[in-house]
């Protein structure tokens, strides 16, 4: 039972993290059908920002006085640092294949994940490189046996205002409205006055900046972050997102939690060695028995 | 106020419009009307900046507006009912007016509207908080028209309002088409229900295969005999 509990808490914060950045699959997938491959990596440069701010903060010695505060800033410099990347990803790879074949731009995004990851590791070196956690890695409580550290509960938490704040954005104001607009209907969207370019960049930037935030939660709950982080979760992220049915974003919170507890719960009582394996499983039975995923009846009615 | 010359509009290689001209005058209701395929919903997709013609010109208040993309078009104050009505199926009946107005900053003038839109068409209030997608055809088609209506068009682009509705509806819809024009929306309206667009328009062009055949004030094409045997079912 008390394994069973820790499991669950786990889970959860596992699952928050992917539920994040699925979220920047979905709503990319939702708005121009591209399964943007470098997505992964947004999220991993976001946990190199994360850790170049709070290694440069602690060697001034910083740090240990303003913890909080180096802390939000680093998030903050990761989501800014990611919403320029991109933006740039968008414009260069993406937009001038806007007309082109889907593969063209699938391929595309391929090419620049490779790209990415390895620009990382060419400025960022192969090896881990370490969070400065020891100030925050030290409390934690106990709830009916299980050991919750405060850092899971700021995941947790962080996430949820993250996810409240998105789906404020996207069911109440104009600029989330439009959004989703385009994501059902380009041709009329136009037809409304919508830029379809900027509603695109504007949910590049969203993803990207939920992606972010991701990265430095993982660099935070690891302890340290490498060049191909991004890869793996990457896929289980893609993979929840296509569970909870592409597009949609109340699936791609539903599939990054159902994939952080399953990983858990697989890890915990099955292999743990394979515990990178249940996503793909997941991936592969949901493909074939229901593409469109658990709530994903959005995207067969979106025209293009 | 939106003179279109000689456009030639291609989808790929299908020509679509092979010269097409036509001129709407402030406070009109103009109609066209043509059988399928004739290059109606082109036309207009063109005025839209949709498409964009590889020859000729789209004039609006003198201005070459041929070129400019369909979302700055717009803002000029010309607005489309596409075929089909493309209610965004999602988005709520109130949403989908919202994106109506979507380019507007007036916050006043924009609820002022949106009461208008209630008046002329209290079933969409009913409905509001419904998602477009779950209305019936002759209610999206008040939606298309409320939306369009939440831009303040000087010009409405009408790409056949009566489609798939039941006549008692069409009815009611056209009603409020000429009330719409007498409260100072300058209409062009694309139809293939003839009968009902020479009874409401002032003049009316007749497109076949690309081209502008006819043309003239709507009474005087309502008797043409060429356009009563092709278009009005006489023998
Ligand atoms: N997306 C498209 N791709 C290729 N050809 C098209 C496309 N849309 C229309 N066409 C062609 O262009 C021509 C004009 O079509 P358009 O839709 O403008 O006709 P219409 O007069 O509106 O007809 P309807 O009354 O059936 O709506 C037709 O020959 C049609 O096949
Ligand atoms: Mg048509």
């Amino acid at each position: 039972m008390e394994t069973f509990l820790q499991q669950m808490v786990n889970g959860l914060t596992l699952g928050a993290v992917y539920a994040l950045i699925a979220l920047g699959y979905t709503m990319v997938y939702g708005i121009i059908q591209l399964i943007n491959f470098a997505h992964g990596e947004i999220f991993a440069a976001g946990g190199y920002i994360g850790v170049i701010t709070l290694s440069f903060l602690q060697s001034r010695g910083v740090l240990e006085a303003h913890p909080t505060l180096g802390l939000v800033l680093a998030f903050a410099l990761a989501m800014v640092y990611c919403a320029f990347l991109a933006v740039a990803l968008e414009r260069m790879a993406y937009r001038p294949l806007r007309d082109a074949s889907r593969l063209s731009l699938l391929l595309s995004a391929l090419g620049m994940s490779i790209f990415f990851s390895n620009g990382m590791m060419l400025c960022q070196g192969v090896y881990d490189k370490a969070y400065p956690i020891q100030l925050y890695s030290t409390g934690q409580f106990t709830v009916g046996g299980a050991v919750v550290s405060y850092i899971q509960v700021y995941i947790f938490v962080g996430a949820l205002i993250l996810m409240i704040g998105l789906n404020l954005f996207v069911n109440r104001t104009r600029l989330g409205k439009a959004m989703r607009a385009t994501a059902q209907d380009k041709v009329m969207s136009a037809l409304l006055g919508i830029n379809a370019n900027r509603t695109i960049t504007i949910t590049f930037v969203i993803g990207s900046v939920l992606a972010a935030a991701a990265g430095v939660m993982v660099g935070l709950y690891y302890g340290s972050v490498r060049f191909d982080m991004g890869f793996i979760p990457g896929i289980k992220a893609f993979a929840a997102a296509v569970l909870g049915g592409i597009g949609n974003l109340t699936g791609a919170v539903l599939g990054g939690m159902i994939i952080g507890m399953v990983e858990v719960f697989a890890a915990g009582y099955l292999a743990s060695e394979y515990k990178d394996v249940f996503a793909f499983i997941i991936l592969i039975l949901v493909l074939y028995f229901r593409p469109t995923g658990i709530m994903g009846e959005q995207v067969d009615d979106t025209r293009v | 106020m939106l003179k279109v010359e000689e456009i030639h509009t291609y989808y790929d290689h299908i020509h679509a419009l092979k010269g097409v001209s036509l001129e709407i005058r402030e406070g009109e209701i103009v109609c066209l009307i043509g059988s399928n395929g004739a290059g109606k919903s082109t036309t207009l997709m063109t005025i839209s900046g949709v498409l964009h013609p590889a020859r000729g010109r789209v004039l609006f208040d003198g201005q070459d507006i041929a070129h400019r993309p369909a979302d700055r078009i717009v803002g000029l104050g010309i607005c489309q009912v596409p075929e089909g009505r493309r209610i965004l199926p999602r988005l709520s009946v109130a949403d989908n007016l919202e994106m109506g107005a979507f380019l507007r900053r007036d916050r006043e003038g924009i609820r002022q509207d949106l009461e208008k839109v209630y008046e002329l068409f209290p079933v969409l209030a009913e409905r509001r908080r419904q998602q477009g997608g779950t209305l019936s055809g002759g209610e999206q088609q008040m939606l298309a028209i409320g939306r369009a209506l939440m831009g303040r068009p000087r010009l409405l682009l009408l790409d056949e309002p009566s489609l798939g509705l039941a006549p008692i509806v069409v009815e009611k819809i056209f009603g409020i088409i000429q009330q719409i024009n007498r409260d100072g929306t300058t209409i062009l309206l694309v139809e293939q229900n003839a009968n009902l667009a020479l009874g409401v328009s002032d003049r009316a062009y007749v497109l076949e295969t690309g081209r502008v055949t006819l043309s003239g004030p709507s009474r005087e094409l309502a008797h043409d005999e060429r356009v009563r045997k092709a278009y009005l079912g006489e023998q």
